[in-house]
């Protein structure tokens, strides 16, 4: 059975006064922000409509797909169900922040040499998720980096790609 | 003098944009003032919408709007009919009366400042119905089978009813027979981007990103929708995040963003949700088939009979070409086919990869398997036995076709000599491994393009045209058609696409892009080329021109790709999981323009297969026709761990006939084939013959 987030029917009806708010303050890419926020907003909310940040994508906002992952303080998350006034003070990295100096990063370059996207729109997630991958040391063998890529969908299949991208890319960083 | 551009295998011209985020879909656009728009989907599955308490939901922090049947303008909806909209029936008009025609039909559509703001309220808002039950079983008691009036006619696209000989009589006298059903469950497209459009306003100008791959069609259908000349609507498009079909036709949220922005007077963005991505963006539909195979004892057709229904809408009949393949595939006099549909309370099927083939090749693909076993003969010496000198359907020669050479490429790059024919006779420890195989076929079209190319004194050369890139690599291999073309370096060339103002190309779908868009690319690069020889000059060269297909290579050929698939699965007996540990696919394709991305886009065709065949079904509560797992992780999809050793190969083929280019397209054949070869290798692992998709667990484990 599907379990769907249904806001619907809670405590809104009756003349709900303006939803509350937060101050956050968050470092995105060695960018400082400070920021009022509906507290009822998602970090991929935030990054995509207030800071215009449109790299990372919402795929599914159900945290199934992982179009959405994110680097918050240096560990890989879905941000659609990351709400991002439980996160005043953190360090978000994302997908615009990877390229140093007109350099791109090691997956970067490798998603491309080994053709591991077609589409593009699971990208930013899937090198967002494999830098994790590679931190937390699971990128030791193909087996490995299927295991800990899984959460990341790509619909267009470009899994072999990206399996070679990862593996090859942990040899570089 | 041409350099040899075409051909090699150049990493995505776009590769760079798709890997630092600065590749702009549809919902990316933002824009100035820019409101949210969320619909809300109707809850029961037929009736009447009754009442609304949108007052409540006015009140709340940051509405703009609550747009519905009762309150939303009453729009023009002109005649508008592409070729890609089913030709009977009407589409859906959104938000004109309270009727609810299939569950998840939107009701209504909340505006708000914040994206925050308008899913709250849309979440709250109460629509009260007068619902009945609907009936979404298409092969349940109340199924009530149609012809469908486009296929009447014996010389329609698709003609409901085909036959050659007798088969009837013929498969009653065969000595050898097969005689089964098949049953495939509905599937949704699922790409990785929801459906998305932005709409602004300026004056009666209109102008929307939004995800299409079909730009210049959606611009005529808004047009048509809201009254406006034609160049009064601009849709803009550069990107899309998958699409399989379900972003061919305009499905009604484009036009509730346009209806939302023109009513607050800003720019509206409205995506959909992923659990409405099940409700009115198209799925592929279910399919019930019959298939009965005659034979003589030594492995010659005499009979195929091909029956088959698909579900259609209530008020659209869609069609795909479920029973084509059969009537070319193989060498046969008795061959009849019968397509019909089932009208259920839902919304409209729609193209999904490989649509039609994908389905009618799995059910004769896996029939042809069975007919194997009966007669002890190996499947590929089989198709051997019934490779045909001609098309027999359309009595035509085929302008090429490679499918015993694919066979004989890919037995050997799989190793299929090492397979033992018996079932259950091959095992890896306490795995039961199988091997299976089945052909693949998918029409070579081609539908006329019109492009624009432009030389410029610096010696860069730009290249327009309204196509669509889903991820095949539209910019990568048109550029590299250009480039050749003009004998220029691919970096000199920049090509774009997705804007409807540009020339205009056909639907980005049918695996016919490659061929009619490279063809119009390649007739506008050769008039800028040949204005160019004429001497040196510091104005820009530009010159438009079109490509169509040779009308008379057409009427003389029958024109498909072919293509042998190998399949190696392991089953845990114990506990019936099924594994694809290698999948090598050959393919007869014509000329491959950029081996890379041909290869990548096979194995990704590949995985669709898998998910066909182990994963993929959307299920229907019976009571109200509700999906039930619209979530991604409740409609099973492969992950990068299903996912091990793919190969694709391509034979050599050169196709004078099909255009300038020679090339076949490969979209869609790529997915075609993967299915039945799967379950013809379960078969072999365990010995039994699952003919429903997907196969399950407990298919197996009952084995």
């Amino acid at each position: 059975m599907a379990v769907v987030p249904q806001v619907a029917a809670q405590s809104t009806s009756e003349g709900s006064p303006s939803a509350p708010t937060a101050r956050v303050r968050l470092a995105v890419n060695g960018v400082r922000h400070e920021l009022d926020l509906d507290t009822r907003q998602s970090l991929l909310d935030v990054l995509r409509e207030d800071l215009g940040l449109t790299g990372t994508k919402k795929g599914c906002n159900q945290g199934a797909c992982g179009a959405c992952t994110i680097l918050l303080n240096g560990r890989r998350v879905v941000s659609c169900l990351t709400l991002a006034a439980m996160h005043d003070g953190a360090t978000v990295e994302t997908i615009e922040g990877l390229e140093k100096n007109g350099e791109l990063h090691p997956l970067q370059s490798a998603f491309v040499e080994h053709d591991g996207l077609q589409c593009g729109f699971c990208t930013p997630g899937q090198i967002m998720s494999a830098v994790g991958c590679i931190a937390e040391g699971h990128a030791g063998s193909p087996d490995d980096i299927r295991f800990w890529m899984s959460g990341n969908i790509c619909r267009c299949g470009a899994y072999p790609g990206i399996v070679a991208a990862v593996a090859d890319a942990a040899k570089r960083v | 003098m041409t350099m040899a551009i075409i051909g090699r295998p150049l990493a995505r011209v776009d590769g760079r944009a798709k890997v630092t985020g600065a590749a702009r879909y549809a919902a990316d656009f933002n824009q100035p003032g820019q409101a949210y728009a969320v619909i809300v989907s109707a809850t029961v599955g037929l009736g009447r919408v009754t009442g609304m308490d949108s007052a409540a939901i006015e009140k709340m922090p940051g509405i703009l709007a609550v747009l519905s049947h009762l309150n939303a303008p009453r729009l023009a909806y002109g005649q508008h009919k592409s070729y890609i909209d089913p030709a009977t029936g009407e589409r859906l008009h959104v938000l004109q009366d309270e009727r609810i025609r299939f569950h998840g039909q939107p009701v209504a559509v909340v505006v708000a400042t914040t994206i925050a703001q308008a899913e709250r309220a849309a979440a709250a808002l109460r629509v009260s119905y007068n619902a009945e039950r609907p009936v979404v079983d298409s092969a349940g008691p109340e199924a009530r089978p149609i012809v469908p009036e486009a296929g009447r006619q014996p010389d329609a696209r698709l003609p409901a009813d085909k036959a050659r000989g007798d088969a009837d009589r013929a498969l009653a006298e065969s000595p050898v027979k097969v005689d089964e059903t098949y049953d495939i469950a509905r599937e949704n497209h699922n790409p990785m981007e929801p459906h998305a459009t932005i709409a602004s306003w300026n004056g009666d100008r209109l102008t929307l990103w939004s995800k299409s791959q079909f730009v210049v069609n959606e611009q005529a259908e808004i047009a048509a929708i809201f009254g406006l000349p034609l160049e009064n609507v601009t849709v803009i498009c550069p990107f899309i995040g998958g699409a399989f079909g379900t972003s061919l036709r305009t499905w009604p949220h484009v036009t509730l963003a346009a209806m939302a922005a023109q009513h607050v007077r800003r720019p509206v963005k409205l995506v959909l949700t992923r659990k409405q991505m099940f409700f009115t963006t198209g799925h592929r539909p279910r399919t019930v088939q019959r298939i009965a195979l005659g034979a003589t004892a030594d492995g010659k057709l005499t009979s195929v009979v091909h029956e088959g229904t698909g579900e259609t809408s209530r008020y659209e009949e869609f069609m795909e070409a479920l029973t084509s393949v059969t009537t070319f595939l193989y060498s046969c006099p008795n061959v009849r086919t019968r397509y019909r549909l089932v009208p259920v309370d839902t919304g409209t099927p729609n193209h999904m990869r490989g649509p039609g083939e994908a389905s009618g090749v799995f059910a004769l693909e896996c029939a042809m398997d069975e007919l194997a076993y009966k007669l002890r003969l190996d499947p590929i010496d089989l198709r051997r036995r019934n490779e045909p000198a001609i098309d027999e359907g359309e009595n035509k020669p085929f302008s090429s076709r490679s499918l015993m050479r694919c066979y004989d490429l890919g037995a050997e790059h799989f190793g299929w000599a090492r397979r033992t024919p018996e079932p259950r006779s091959m095992r890896d420890g306490r795995l039961l491994v199988g091997m299976g195989v089945a052909s693949a076929s998918y029409p070579a079209f081609h539908a006329p393009a019109t492009a624009r190319a432009r030389l410029l004194p610096d010696g860069t050369a730009e290249v327009e045209i309204a196509a669509s890139d889903m991820g095949p690599g539209t910019y990568t291999s048109m550029t590299q058609v250009a480039a050749e073309t003009l004998g220029l370096p691919v970096e000199r060339v920049r090509f774009s696409l997705g804007r409807s103002d540009y020339p205009p190309a056909p639907s980005h779908g049918g695996s016919w892009t490659m061929a009619s868009v490279g063809s119009a690319i390649r007739a506008a690069c050769i008039a800028v080329r040949e204005e160019a020889a004429k001497g040196r000059t510091d104005r820009p060269i530009e010159a438009t021109a079109s490509s169509q297909r040779d009308p008379q290579a057409a009427e003389r050929f029958s024109m498909h790709s072919f293509g042998a698939v190998f399949v190696e699965i392991a089953v845990d007996p114990d506990v019936g999981t099924i594994r694809v540990r290698r999948a090598v696919g050959a393919y007869g394709i014509g000329r491959v323009v950029n081996p890379r991305l041909a290869r990548s886009q096979c194995t990704g065709g590949m995985v669709g297969g898998i998910g066909m065949a182990l994963m993929e079904r959307t299920v229907l509560d019976a009571r109200d026709g509700r999906p039930v797992n619209a979530h991604m992780a409740d409609y099973l999809m492969p992950v990068n761990l299903d996912i091990l050793q793919l190969e694709a190969h391509f034979v050599e083929e050169a196709d004078p006939h099909v255009n300038q280019l020679g090339v076949k397209g490969l979209g869609e054949i790529a997915l075609v084939g993967i299915a039945p070869a799967i379950a013809n290798a379960v078969f072999h692992a365990t010995g039994k013959r699952v003919r429903a998709l997907p196969i399950r667990i407990e298919d197996v484990l009952t084995a």
